[in-house]
This record gives C-alpha cells, structure tokens and sequence, in this order.
C-alpha cells in the first residue's frame, strides 16, 4: 500500500457513508420518539403508563370522526392532540439546534446560542407587551402572541447585529456582550410590564414565558412549517462554508467562502428558526446550547454532518423533553421548556466533566 | 464592443496581480501610499520590510481582504472585491499570518477546506476522489501526512504553517500570498517550504508573493524583492541588488551584506 493511498484510508473525514448513515440514524431516532410519544399516555383509571391501541390509530386521522366509542376517542388524542404537538416539537427542535449550530460557527463562539444573544429575552418582551394590551383577547387570538414574538425577535436581532458589528468584522466578544445587554434590559422591560399587569394577565405571561407545545394545533404548525422548513435547508446549504469560516472571515474568504455574505445570510435564517419557534413554542432554552456541542463531541466539528444531525437530535430531544413533561404529573402538564432546562443543565455539565477528562476541550 | 475571446485574451496578458497608486490605512495615516506594482507570473516574489512598514496590509489588498483608500487592484484583470469569492479562489490563495480555529478539526479536514472552490456548490459539497488525491499530495510534500488525523490546534506551530501550505497547495490557485509562512519553523523546514515554492513555480508555473523577515530566505530563493520603507515601495528587484542596496540599510537601520556560500549558488545576507 502507498502511503497516499494509507493517508487516504485512515484520515478521519466525511464520507457519503458516514454522513448518511449517521444522519438515517438520526432521523430514525426522531420517528421512533415521536410515534412513541404520540402512543404513551398515562392511563386516568389506573395511573399507569399505557400505549393508545394501535388499532384506533391505525384507522388513521379519520377514525377520529367515526360516532363516538374509544377507538374514536383514541384516535382524536393519537391524531389530533399528540402528534400536531409532538411535530412542532420537532420542528421547533430542529430549529433551535440548527440556529445554535449556525451561530456558533459564525461567530466562532461556542456560548452562542438564541438565549446569549438576546433573541428570547427580546421576543419574550414583545410577548408580555402584547398580553399587557390584551392582543390575545382579540380576533387573532393566540396567534397574536405568537406574531408578537416573532417581531421581538426580528427587532433584537437587527439591534444586536447593528450593535455588534465592528466595521466589516463580527468579533464574538462584542457580539456576545451586545446580546446579554440586550437580554438584561428585556428581561427588566417584561419584569416592569408584569408589575402593571393584573392576576390572570401576570399567570398568561408566565406559562407564555415557560415554553410549552400544549396548545398547538395543526393550522398554526402548518404556518410556521414553511419559513422553518426554508430555514433549515439554508442551514444545510451552508454548512461547508461554515467550515470554513471556524478559520475566521479572511481565511473562509481565501478558500473561496464569500464570507460575509455567508455570515448574513445564515444570522437572518438562524434569527428566522429561532423566531418562529419561539412563535409557535415560547422561549424555549438549552436546546440550541447542548445540542451541537453534544454532538460535535461525538460526531466531530464538521457541520455537513453536525448541521443534519442536530436538527434530528434537537427535535428528538424536544419530542422526548415534551412526552416527560406531559407525563411526569399527569394528568397536569409541565411546560416543556421548564424540563428542557431541568435536563438540560446536568446533561451539559456531564458532556463537560467527560470531555475534559478526556483532555477534548476547545474554546 | 470586444468579443469574449478578445477579452480573454487581454485577460491573459493581464498580470496575475497589479497595484495601481495604491493609497490605504487603518486610521487618518496612511500605512501605504502611491504604491503601484505588477507581479510577474511564474516568480517567487518576497515582500520584505522592518515592523509596521505594510508588508501584511499589501498582501491582504492584494487578497481583495481590504479595500484600497484610492487606486486600483486587479487580480488578473479583475477586482479581487467585486464578484464571487469562489472563482477568485481559483486564481488566487492567501495564507493568513494568524490563523486560529474555532472547533477541533484534524489536519486533513483543514488541508481539505482548500477544495472549497473546485466543488460546485452542491447541497453539503462531500470531498470526492481527486480532493482527497490532491489534499495527500499536498500532506506529503509538506511533510504533515502522518499528522492528518491529528487535532489541527494540537499540533505545533511549524506544523500548522505546513498544513496551511498544503491547503494552498491543494487549491491549486495561481497566485499564492502567504504571510510570514515561516515565522514558526526551524530553518530546515523553513527551506523546505522555500523549496516547495519554487517547485509550485518551475512544476505548474504558480507565481508566490511571501512576507517574509528572513532576509536569508528571501535572498536565497526569491526571484524578485519588494521592499517597503516608510509607506512606500522605496526598491524593487533581484534579491542580491535590493538587499544590498542603501535603501536597504535605510529600511533596516543597518547596511546588509550579500555573498554567496564557497562553492554553491546559495546566497545569504549578513549585517554590516
């Protein structure tokens, strides 16, 4: 053997196999925990876990209108209650873990993520303004909130970026420091709303602020699934750049990486993930910090196949964060993104103590 | 009214790099000023200067990575700032003199990213056969193809810079800038990365520009010295002559003295 031809062999780099292979497995993964997530329930009579009878389901979404009986109770739960909601936690998993990924190769930094950059705390604002005014109560009803924090997260990020900016440069530090200031000022503005708010408005902006999946069905999921959809094939087309660009802008730029184009252009589609699901979930944390670096650890720092592979393992983990959370006291429901954070926390302390044992550690 | 091909073939009389009155600085001063130059196709050229004189700035505005205050810069022909950075990258490489990564790639993934631009921009753009051919290639003459599993930051900084070398290598563009590409080297690998210059030179007829303060290096190898003095291109030409010559001694602070080693070719340069 040659020693080109044993470089080639031994060289741990992406190959079509590895790449599909890693990524069909991920999908797997979030097939499996959804479908799952979508049969287990806890039983009412007896307090115990129980799967909806697969036979209800296998009728399909329309056994749910067949005349009552519980085949078509199950039906209903199965089609129309579980799985909407477990699709958008998908989706809004995917995102996030996809718009972290993204922000961490563009700004080189491996704290950025939608929470460090103000996004939440900015679209968090708009939120319990837009309760405060009663814009629930209106015509739009929910989706009002949801339009709200959609545009406090636009209105954030356009801020932090024009905060950020150094010239043609994005320094993280800046960046970074721009956003936590951003957050803290956010977080004071909703804390000085909630003061002037009556009981039942404080109690809405306070479940609205934890996160959860409960109330979605599949009208408002088809609404955010476009831009999300849009959003995440962007993510894919740029992960080779992204590559490039942990060398920083000028080396991406030698190589053939219109840097800062590349860099706009994958903020607007991480701000736009980030947006939506916040729309469509609330803020939601920890998901787009633990994700990529989980998986970085595992899989390596190349995002052609970190970018795919986050989006099934962040949307696998929000299915399983929202399944616990409808499960631990049923019949009451946490909100997701209190379990996401509970579990999010020691799963990226863990990750931590095991790469630094391991002498992995970057930053 | 010209015809594509008259416009390729005055594309080809272009040189491969050209600076006309080029004027630029980071602040009110200028760190360059009125500086206009050609580089030659198929000439290893070094760029040499005290401290802060604009040796790295001239590279980058060279690289389209800074804009010129006033003046032009063409890269064969063209802007180096306007249209698409990929097809620059094909005519042209620059090897920045930092170069840090923010995640744990291995040598060979970082030699890799030189294919950048030779891939069509595919939905992930996965390394075929003749990227990972080129990429070895490129580990073996710069002698870094043992480390290609390697974490890139783990390994040392002679080392880097000759896995940075094999990146450009592996880009296969005309014109390579390289920035201080032997700043952190021992003097045997120092001449090798010389020496696989001037084979890129004589095998496939790529002009290098090196910032280099190895005035032994640039003395021994270089086709053509820039020396740059108070903002200015204050000489230009073969080795022997510019480093010699007063404007040298009024550069450095000190006069150099060129000989050539008994017995050899090989020139080297000593302060008077």
């Amino acid at each position: 053997m040659s020693d080109a031809g044993f470089v080639a062999a031994t060289a741990r780099r992406l190959t079509r196999r590895r790449l599909l292979g890693a990524t069909a497995l991920a999908a797997a993964a979030a097939v499996l925990a959804t479908t799952v997530g979508a049969l287990i329930g806890v039983d009412s009579a007896t307090q115990t876990l129980a799967l909806i009878d697969l036979g209800a389901v296998w009728a399909g979404p329309g056994g749910a209108h067949v005349d009552g009986g519980p085949h078509a109770l199950a039906a209903r739960i199965f089609w129309f209650s579980r799985l909407p909601r477990l699709l958008a936690a998908l989706l809004v998993g995917a995102g996030l873990a996809a718009a972290g990924c993204a922000f961490q190769a563009i700004l080189r930094n491996p704290l950025a993520e939608p929470f460090t950059l103000g996004i939440s705390s900015g679209s968090a604002l708009a939120a319990v303004i837009a309760i405060r005014l009663g814009l629930d109560a209106t015509a739009l009803g929910g989706s009002a909130i949801g339009l709200a924090a959609l545009a406090g997260a636009g209105l954030t990020i356009v801020v932090v970026w024009r905060l950020g900016r150094v010239g043609d440069g994005m320094p993280a530090a800046t960046m970074l420091l721009a956003g936590i200031t951003i957050s803290m000022f956010c977080s004071a503005g909703s804390l000085l709303v909630q003061y002037t708010a009556d009981f039942g408005e404080i109690a809405r902006m306070i479940r609205w602020m934890m996160g959860g999946l409960d109330w979605i069905a599949y009208p408002r999921l088809g609404q955010a699934a476009g831009p999300m959809l849009i959003g995440l094939a962007v993510m894919l087309a740029l992960a080779r750049a992204m590559n490039a660009l942990s060398a920083g802008p000028d080396a991406a730029a030698s190589v053939g990486v219109d840097s800062a184009r590349v860099t706009l252009v994958a903020f607007v589609a991480a701000s736009l993930l980030v947006g939506v699901g916040i729309a469509l979930a609330g803020p939601i944390g920890f998901v787009g910090l633990i994700v990529p670096h989980a998986l970085r650890a595992v899989l390596g720092p190349d995002h052609r196949l970190l970018m795919p592979a986050s989006m099934f393992a962040g949307g696998t983990l929000l299915v399983l964060c929202d399944t616990l959370a409808r499960l631990i006291l049923a019949p009451d429901q946490l909100p997701v993104g209190v379990v996401t954070a509970l579990l999010g926390g020691p799963f990226f302390l863990l990750i931590l103590v095991r790469e630094k044992s391991r002498g992995r550690i970057w930053g | 009214m010209s015809t594509p091909a008259q416009s390729e073939a005055s594309a080809a009389a272009e040189p491969p790099v050209r600076l006309d009155q080029v004027e630029f600085g980071y602040g009110p001063k200028s760190t360059l000023t009125a500086l206009s130059v050609a580089i030659e196709p198929a000439k290893l050229t070094c760029v040499v200067g005290a401290n802060g004189a604009g040796k790295s700035t001239l590279l980058k505005l060279m690289a389209g990575l800074l804009a010129p205050r006033q003046g032009t810069v063409r890269c064969f022909g063209r802007d180096p700032r306007r249209g698409k950075r990929r097809q620059l990258a094909r005519k042209l490489s620059y090897l920045p003199q930092q170069y840090a990564l923010a995640f744990p790639f291995t040598v060979a993934e970082v030699v890799l990213m030189g294919r950048y631009a030779l891939r069509g921009p595919g939905l992930l753009g996965l390394e075929r056969g003749d990227d990972l051919d080129a990429a070895t290639a490129a580990m073996e003459r710069c002698r870094v193809a043992h480390l290609a599993d390697r974490r890139f930051d783990t390994v040392s900084g002679g080392e880097q810079r000759r896995a940075l070398l094999a990146q450009a290598f592996c880009q296969r563009a005309e014109v390579i800038l390289l920035d201080e590409p032997t700043a952190a080297l021992d003097p045997a690998h120092a001449i090798a990365v010389f020496e696989a210059l001037v084979s890129e030179r004589d095998q496939r007829g790529a002009c290098a520009v090196a910032v280099t303060h190895d005035l032994n290096l640039a003395a021994r190898f270089a086709d053509r010295v820039l020396l740059l003095d108070g903002a200015r291109l204050s000489a230009d030409g073969p080795p022997a002559e510019v480093l010699a010559s007063p404007a040298a001694a009024e550069a450095f602070s000190v006069a150099m003295h060129v000989g050539t080693l008994p017995g050899s070719q090989t020139r080297f340069v000593v302060p008077a």
